[in-house]
């Protein structure tokens, strides 16, 4: 069963003062405990339709249909309830945690919102920064006090704290090296395996070898391509997807 | 640290009339009110250090007194101004739409006329005392910091941990209050701290020409209204009361350039 399905989403942008398309009715969905992957060049729409997806930004056109439901116009508390089981990892790590704000703090940010008692989130707060491989200690430091990589886990554990549903990872490795790259994806893939739901965007087709079950390629606000990623990344049909494969096997051979 | 100790002189001048201001009944020698005809314009002496005016009372006494109803009424002005400014301002910057349009029209048009010159007429119209000119320096200051505040708030709106907080459930109060205002005080803080001076001279202005505190309230620009008559024959009875708003105003714009400073050490 899908448990987000986005229909014919149509989404404009206005440039020079005309309407230019960046999405023409793009309809893709996620399986339960499944992750799909939403690959493209940059431009291509991904994050838009990301954005869309979690009612970050608001689509032109279209339907949005999450946990059966359709979320398309949802607003105020109904939306909030929406992101109790929905949520998104941005692919900044330090400018999407407050700066004034320790970490433990805005970790603890959606547990506060939901009624839970100050010590039922230093406790919550621990357990999920253990969960995503970081000591217990970084609740008291600042964004700007840890790597890149540490505020990315610490952006996962936040995103765990309501255990939602569905993760939308906006090109959440995008920012880091390789090695932590490789290591947010184990911790992504891990958490797809006790049967989170996810949608992982990133421009690297190669990435999405350890973590997607599917993936759709994107092209000029389009999906061109979508299928198992074993037959996307080994036969891929679509220009735009043999174009990504031969940048990342290019990569690779670079970081040999 | 290196950056806070050029704030530390004037901090401590600024703290001082304030201290000043808020203990003046405590400190005034003399009571400013009492008065004696006989004692009518003395030059300074030492029993009267800055001479009496034309009902005999002590100047000095006035001055320390009339610190109370400017430096006071002057702070509650600039709380009041920035608190309605920035919230209103931050408001609009988060949420658009028809409310950020209309209350940017209107701060257009308070904008649109020379502050004084508003400010008289705002007076005028509210009515006589000092807290019609407060009113009337209300309404001409706050647009400047709804402006400041919408801007700030626009630089920061789309930063994802704005988002971030949504996700997690915050409302547009809590996501206000816990992430918009403390990362858009800084810039606030200044402006305000380099408008105290301002409203000083406005409202000291206001009362110079009769539209603020009225006899025989203490008040610095009343006072100096009071003495402007007997400025070549008594000239300690105007010059007194305008020292005061000249150092008070040169101490918060100095401390507010040093406030600036120290938020914005580019």
């Amino acid at each position: 069963m899908a448990l987000l399905e986005l229909h014919d989403i149509v989404k404009s942008f206005q440039k020079d003062g005309k309407p230019v398309r960046v999405l023409d009715n793009v309809t893709v969905s996620v399986e339960e405990g499944k992750c799909l992957g939403l690959v493209g060049q940059s431009g291509c729409g991904k994050s838009t339709l990301a954005r869309i997806a979690s009612r970050l930004t608001e689509a032109d056109g279209g339907k949005i249909l999450f946990d059966g439901s359709d979320i398309t116009e949802l607003k105020g508390n109904g939306l909030r309830h929406v992101y109790d089981g929905l949520q998104m990892i941005f692919q900044q790590p330090e400018s999407s945690f407050n700066p004034r704000r320790l970490l433990g703090w805005s970790i603890s940010e959606p547990l506060r919102r939901h009624g839970v008692s100050e010590g039922d989130c230093r406790e919550r707060t621990a357990q999920l920064l253990r969960e995503v491989g970081l000591d217990t200690d970084y609740a008291e430091r600042y964004p700007h006090e840890v790597s890149g990589g540490e505020c990315q886990r610490a952006a996962i554990a936040r995103a765990l704290a309501l255990n939602p549903k569905l993760l939308i990872c906006d090109e959440i490795t995008s920012a880091l090296d390789v090695t932590i790259q490789r290591e947010i994806t184990a911790l992504i893939r891990s958490l797809i395996e006790k049967g989170m739901t996810c949608i992982f965007i990133t421009h690297d087709l190669a990435l999405l070898n350890d973590v997607a079950d599917s993936v759709a390629v994107m092209e000029k606000g389009k999906i061109v391509e979508a299928g198992s990623t074993v037959d996307i990344t080994s036969h891929p049909k679509s220009s735009a997807a043999r174009e990504l494969l031969e940048a990342a096997l290019f990569e690779e051979g670079f970081e040999g | 640290m290196g950056r806070y100790r050029g704030l530390f002189p004037y901090a401590l001048a600024a703290g001082l009339i304030i201290l000043l201001a808020v203990f003046a009944p405590y400190l005034a020698p003399m009571d400013p009110y009492a008065q004696d005809l006989s004692l009518a314009l003395r030059p300074p002496d030492s029993v009267n250090l800055l001479g009496t005016d034309r009902y005999g009372r002590d100047v000095l006494s006035r001055v320390i007194v009339g610190s109370q109803i400017t430096i006071c009424s002057s702070l509650l002005l600039l709380v009041a101004t920035t608190v309605f400014g920035s919230v209103v301002g931050a408001l609009c910057g988060l949420r658009g739409g028809r409310l950020d349009t209309i209350v940017m029209r209107l701060s257009d048009v308070f904008l649109a006329f020379p502050e004084m010159v508003f400010a008289i007429a705002a007076a005028s119209v509210i009515g006589g005392g000092i807290a019609g000119a407060a009113m009337a320096l209300i309404l001409i200051s706050w647009p400047k910091y709804a402006r400041l505040a919408r801007g700030l708030v626009l630089t920061i709106r789309s930063m994802p941990y704005l988002e971030a907080a949504r996700m997690s459930g915050s409302s547009d109060r809590e996501i206000l209050f816990d992430h918009v205002l403390g990362n858009i005080a800084g810039p606030i803080l200044v402006t305000a701290a380099l408008n105290l001076g301002t409203i000083i001279m406005e409202l000291a202005g206001l009362s110079f020409l009769g539209l603020g505190a009225m006899p025989p309230a203490a008040e610095w620009g009343a006072m100096m209204s009071n003495g402007r008559s007997m400025i070549q024959t008594a000239p300690w009875v105007i010059l007194a009361p305008g020292m005061a708003i000249f150092v008070s105003v040169a101490v918060f714009n100095m401390l507010g350039d040093k406030l600036r400073d120290v938020f914005d050490p580019k």
